[in-house]
């Protein structure tokens, strides 16, 4: 080939990847102008609502006075009982699959289930949940069942992060601590577990930042829409100083507030929902951060 | 063996010796009736082409293979004086990892801070005096020559070491545990010239106060540090022997083959 012609076949070449950096740029935009156009819409609308006294009024039938007080408590209550029970049930499970489980076809129909279970619609959670926790166990529609509703919705995204960190430790890491006469625990407990915390942490908070903004399965279980109190609080200042009182109160939650909201007629309202829905994305982007930060935190002394 | 080395080996007492050793990764058999003795205080080298088995049959004292499914031992490791056989199902592998410590191929140090490595083998036996924690793990580093460089930076990660350093403590933390039995599964073959050389001496030194057995892909090596040396070939043992002997005057054609690289 000359000079000259092999000048010309790679400037044809460049040209296709110069297209490809352009659509793929394009794709890109659509969806980070679209979720900005949204954002911004909402902050717009919205911001001038969001003061002090939006966090601190309850609901009312006055759109200016009306707050998110009722659903934030409700939405911080209900993610509590979400982590408590998540968390260790889902970081088990994760590490008896990875460390534990013989490697054999029941363990790989229970791999299988769980992934599918992470693409179970919502709703479907939300049946169950008024079956088993709202009737059956009888926890009523209350922060509780709620709680229970969404850790099993993020059970499946809480045992997948776990695995995932815990594979992407060495197997010289774990060899390393069998050969010193460690037991399986204590390489769990001293290896596996401190360096997997960060990929483990990061899964925990995604899958909390899913259940904040779920609604259907909270619809479905009887969230209240419209709430101008607080449940019971957990500590006093008379004996016996903890309640627990509040887990069986009946709640909204943020998502629901909002809902609540748009479905008004007045225009008013739908400024309030404006103002909840950008507390509500402010909100997840504070826990994805979180989950950065922590990942970056944690990861720092982590090499091998 | 020769003359020369039954007069060497008369006043040695075996370690461990080797009977009839078979393993199996399934029903593939990787290991065919392997039979030596290790010598007390002796550096003993195991030489052969890559898949031959060494590490493999290295594995076995330690009963590493345990961690996986699928693998089975037949034939015996009896370990001296109480004679005890290694693999015998009675045995609890970790028993068996708590006497027999191991170096592996490339550095593993664990991310965590040089005092903590170190202090690991003694913590996983329930150790919690921090003086008798602190003594141990200054002995283990000063016998894996290392004390000098990290006396000062004890708290600091472990990966901040240099990968001679690392190879070092990894030395250091399988000495804090008083192995009767260190094992080490081609130390250098990740470790440049000087790193090696490092290496070599301190095993030369250790054997005054451990029986040691290594695998090595590098013959030189054998010949420098081993006392006593074998020759293994697709799972079996070829031939075993005076380090000195067999590299000078091997009794089977392979090992001549092999050494003198006309195989291998």
């Amino acid at each position: 080939m000359k000079p000259i012609d092999l000048k010309n076949q790679i400037r044809a070449r460049k040209r296709y990847d110069a297209l490809f950096g352009v659509l793929g740029l394009l794709a890109l935009m659509i969806g980070v102008l679209t979720f900005c156009a949204l954002f911004a819409d909402m902050a717009i609308k919205g911001m001038g609502r969001v003061d002090w006294d939006f966090f601190t009024s309850f609901p009312s039938r006055h759109p200016g006075q009306a707050g998110i007080l009722s659903a934030w408590v409700g939405s911080t209550l209900v993610m509590l009982v979400t982590a408590f029970f998540a968390v260790p049930l889902g970081v088990a499970a994760g590490v008896y699959l990875e460390e534990y489980a013989r490697k054999n076809w029941v363990t790989d129909l229970i791999e299988i289930n769980i992934t599918n279970l992470a693409g179970v619609p919502s709703i479907v959670y939300g049946l169950l949940a008024l079956g088993l926790f709202v009737y059956q166990f009888g926890f009523g529609q209350s922060i509780l069942s709620a709680g229970l509703t969404l850790a099993l919705l993020i059970l499946p995204v809480v045992i997948v992060a776990t695995r995932e960190a815990i594979r992407s430790i060495p197997q010289a890491i774990r060899e390393g601590s069998y050969a010193l006469g460690a037991t399986q625990w204590q390489t769990v407990r001293y290896h596996i577990l401190p360096y997997s915390s960060a990929g483990i942490l990061t899964g925990i908070i995604i899958g909390m930042a899913r259940a904040i903004g779920e609604t259907a399965p909270i619809i479905t279980i009887g969230a209240l829409t419209f709430i101008a109190f607080l449940p019971p609080a957990p500590v006093s200042a008379q004996p016996p100083f903890l309640s627990f009182e509040w887990l069986v109160s009946p709640f909204t939650v943020m998502p629901i507030q909002m809902f609540n909201w748009t479905s008004r007629p007045e225009a008013a309202f739908q400024v309030n929902a404006a103002a909840a829905g950008f507390v509500l994305v402010i909100m997840t982007l504070a826990m994805n951060g979180l989950a950065i930060w922590l990942r970056y935190r944690l990861r720092r002394n982590i090499k091998w | 063996m020769s003359a020369p080395d039954m007069q060497m080996t008369a006043t040695l007492a075996p370690k461990a010796d080797v009977k009839g050793l078979d393993f199996y990764y399934g029903d593939y058999r990787a290991l065919n009736s392997i039979s030596m003795p290790v010598y007390e205080r002796q550096v003993t080298a195991l030489i052969g082409p890559s898949g031959c088995g060494k590490s493999t049959f290295l594995r076995c004292f330690n009963r590493l293979h345990d961690l996986y499914p699928g693998n089975r031992y037949a034939g015996e490791i009896v370990l001296h004086p109480d004679n005890t056989n290694l693999l015998s199902a009675e045995v609890d592998p970790i028993e068996v990892r708590m006497r027999i410590g191991m170096v592996f191929q490339k550095p593993n140090p664990f991310p965590k801070s040089i005092f903590e490595n170190v202090a690991y083998g003694l913590r996983v036996r329930g150790e919690t005096s921090r003086r008798r924690i602190e003594e141990k793990v200054e002995q283990a580093l000063a016998d894996a020559a290392l004390i000098g460089e990290v006396r000062n930076r004890m708290h600091e990660p472990a990966y901040n070491l240099s990968g001679g350093q690392q190879q070092r403590l990894c030395i250091a933390r399988a000495l804090a545990t008083d192995p009767e039995l260190l094992l080490f599964d081609e130390p250098t073959s990740a470790l440049d010239p000087i790193a090696t050389a490092s290496i070599e001496e301190l095993i030369h030194d250790l054997k005054e106060r451990v029986t040691i057995l290594i695998v090595t892909h590098n013959m030189q090596q054998a010949a420098r540090v081993s006392d006593f040396t074998a020759y293994m070939y697709l799972g079996e043992m070829i031939e075993f022997g005076v380090t000195d002997e067999l590299f000078i005057k091997p009794a089977k054609k392979q090992t001549e083959d092999y050494i003198t690289g006309r195989f291998g």
